[in-house]
């Protein structure tokens, strides 16, 4: 591994043991003891201990998010999509990317402003945001950079890369809010408006500029995650939601919204967040992330373990709408067989979906590809390099090939699709 | 019929329908408070294209150089090579920059508008103390790198009726994307 050097075990075992000693209570450490994560031989022997105040894992789990190297407070760490089982991403393991480092905010003094082309020009405190009618989403967020490292030219492309490390700019929450509509009617906002700035109160001001057809369409200002107040790396006290849109333009740490009739040429639109094309020019707002799929289990470093029967697992997602079907291949992209989608299937959520087959040791490619409700479906690398240049690394949803080796270990297999 | 009565009504005809109408038609919910252009200004920061939200003054790229070698050196390197961070001075080469896989971006060869230079830097720079330049601080270093980048001669002055009329080198290969096209004014 270069670019991420894999957590030693003996280093996670370690955390795991701190971990435990330091939550689970005097009862539970004195009988644990003191030095290894411990059950004893027979739970059904030993009372445990009684109800807690705040629930942990198990100290045996010890999940991380993968923090690019050298991150700092301009960084991102990654979702460990490949330790997940179902669609919602804990809130602790939810991707963060952040301009200038994650604020401070009081919720006690927060208030959202919005004025701009509006009748009456206003602000609203948390508790006002929580009094209007509420509204609920569970979607995905996704970083513009997601599956950067897939976008290299061949040359470049890792072998040596987990699906999170590599796609991990991805999570999904059961977001909690108020629909911008709402506020929208609540200020007057004018007919004439057809674009809103939405801007932070971090230490970049990071600001972008939303079509107001999304803002009347799905657009939500939201307070609460996955049933609690949203965490400080996901923009507390409030961040703006756009359903299946680039993940900056979901404003965090969300203070202003102007509403005004042309697009402000904020820093993040212009200078990054932009898609240098084939042709020498350059594609500004492009908001919709394309329909995307990943095989999260039997991928690098995972090592086959034994011959027969392997269910291929992995999550599928648009932000066109929801998901109408995923096709697995298991020889490199020429023949193709339908996956079993779980429910439920969102809009502009991971679906996940499975597939069974045997292996029988031999050496395979295996890819998923998804289609969404549209019929869009997820280009292959050489396509998806056509339709775009080397130029850019947003947006990148190319199909993700695994090459399983003779001996069961697997490998990105990416290059090999792109030679 | 005012809002609120116009909501009954359509409550009313949602029930007769069977039809699962939202019981949260368009309603005063009379929650927030009106504020005035004062209270909007202190968070009002945005500079636009058209180069509303500049301030008064202006600035020159020598007053900007020495500015440049105390608050951004150590990051973006003396000559805005690059250091730490990203390199802030490149010229505009179409082929160099965009046939490649990882070319440099910045504003000499990407950034489409100077009205975006001093919004960014006032409300983003330097990393380690963003926001604590004064206008004129952002003006002189605007101007500096403008000059490195090519956009500027050396003793041209900026201010904010000339800061929105400048071309930036590769302004005029952007364009808007299919999502948005037909909201595009130009
Ligand atoms: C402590 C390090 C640091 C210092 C000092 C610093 N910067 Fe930066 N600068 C950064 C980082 C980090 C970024 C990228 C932030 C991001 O990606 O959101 C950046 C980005 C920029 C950019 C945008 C580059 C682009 O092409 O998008 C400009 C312009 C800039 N800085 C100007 C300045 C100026 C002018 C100063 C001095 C007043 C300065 N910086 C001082 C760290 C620094």
């Amino acid at each position: 591994m270069k670019d991420f050097p894999l957590l030693d075990r003996r280093e996670v075992l370690k955390a795991g043991l701190r971990f435990s000693t330091a939550t689970l209570g005097m009862g539970a450490a004195g009988a644990f003891g003191q030095s290894v994560p411990f059950a004893p031989p027979d739970s059904t022997k030993v009372l445990g201990p009684p109800p807690s105040a705040l629930g942990q894992r198990s100290p045996f789990e010890t999940p991380q998010k993968f923090l690019r190297p050298g991150t700092a407070a301009a960084g991102a760490s990654f979702t460990p999509l490949e330790i997940l089982h179902g669609i919602i991403t804990p809130a602790d393991l939810h991707f963060e990317r952040h301009h200038a480092g994650i604020p401070v905010i009081d919720p006690g003094s927060f208030e959202l402003m919005i004025h701009g082309l509006v009748d009456r020009p206003m602000k609203f405190t948390l508790n006002d945001l929580k009094r209007f009618p509420a509204t609920s989403k569970i979607c995905f967020i996704e970083c513009s950079g997601n599956g950067r490292q897939a976008a290299s030219l061949p040359d470049g492309l890792p072998e040596d890369i987990t699906p999170g490390q590599l796609d991990g700019l991805f999570s999904v929450s059961e977001w909690t809010g108020v629909k911008l509509s709402t506020l929208l009617d609540e200020v007057g906002a004018s007919r004439r408006a057809t674009w809103m700035l939405a801007e932070g109160q971090d230490a970049a001001v990071m600001g972008r500029s939303i079509p107001m057809r999304k803002v009347l369409d799905d657009a939500m200002v939201v307070y609460a995650q996955n049933g609690e107040a949203i965490r400080p790396e996901q923009g507390y006290p409030l961040r703006l939601l756009l359903p299946g849109w680039e993940g900056n333009a979901n404003v965090k740490w969300l203070r202003r919204l102007e509403i005004s009739d042309a697009p402000f040429m904020m820093r993040d639109e212009t200078s990054k967040y932009t898609d240098a094309m084939a042709d020498g020019r350059m594609r500004m707002f492009t908001f919709e992330m394309a329909p995307k799929s990943l095989i999260t289990n039997l991928s690098y470093p995972y090592v086959m373990q034994r011959k027969g029967f392997h269910e291929i697992r992995g999550i599928a997602w648009s932000g066109g709408g929801k998901i109408a079907r995923v096709d697995i291949s298991l020889d490199g992209g020429r023949n193709w067989a339908r996956a079993a989608l779980q429910e439920p299937v969102l809009d502009k959520c991971a679906t996940c979906f499975r597939y069974g087959f045997d292996w029988q040791g031999e050496e395979r490619i295996i890819m998923s590809r998804a289609t969404d409700e549209q019929c869009n479906t997820q280009l292959g690398y050489v396509d998806n390099e056509a339709n775009r240049g080397p130029g850019t690394s947003y947006h990148n949803s190319a199909i993700r090939p695994w090459k399983i080796h003779a001996d069961g270990h697997i490998t990105f297999a990416m290059k090999e699709v792109a030679a | 019929m005012n809002r609120l009565g116009a909501g009954i009504f359509l409550a009313v005809l949602g029930l007769v329908g069977c039809a699962s109408t939202s019981n949260n038609a368009r309603q005063d919910y009379g929650l927030g408070r009106v504020i005035d252009a004062a209270e909007i200004a202190q968070w009002d920061i945005d500079i636009k294209p058209s180069g509303e939200g500049l301030p008064d003054g202006e600035g020159t790229a020598a007053a900007g150089a020495i500015l440049y070698q105390q608050y951004c050196t150590a990051c973006h390197g003396d000559q805005g090579q690059g250091g730490t961070n990203d390199r802030l001075v490149a010229a505009f080469d179409r082929e160099v920059n965009y046939s490649t896989g990882s070319p440099t971006r910045t504003i000499g060869n990407y950034w489409p508008y100077a009205t975006t230079l001093f919004d960014y830097i006032r409300r983003a720079m330097p990393h380690n103390a963003p926001g604590s330049l004064t206008n004129q601080q952002v003006y002189d270093l605007s101007a500096w790198l403008l000059f490195q980048n090519g956009v500027i001669a050396e003793n041209d002055v900026i201010n904010r009726s000339t800061l929105p009329q400048l071309q930036m080198p590769a302004s005029g290969l952007f364009y808007w994307s299919d999502e948005v096209v037909d909201l595009a004014t130009d």
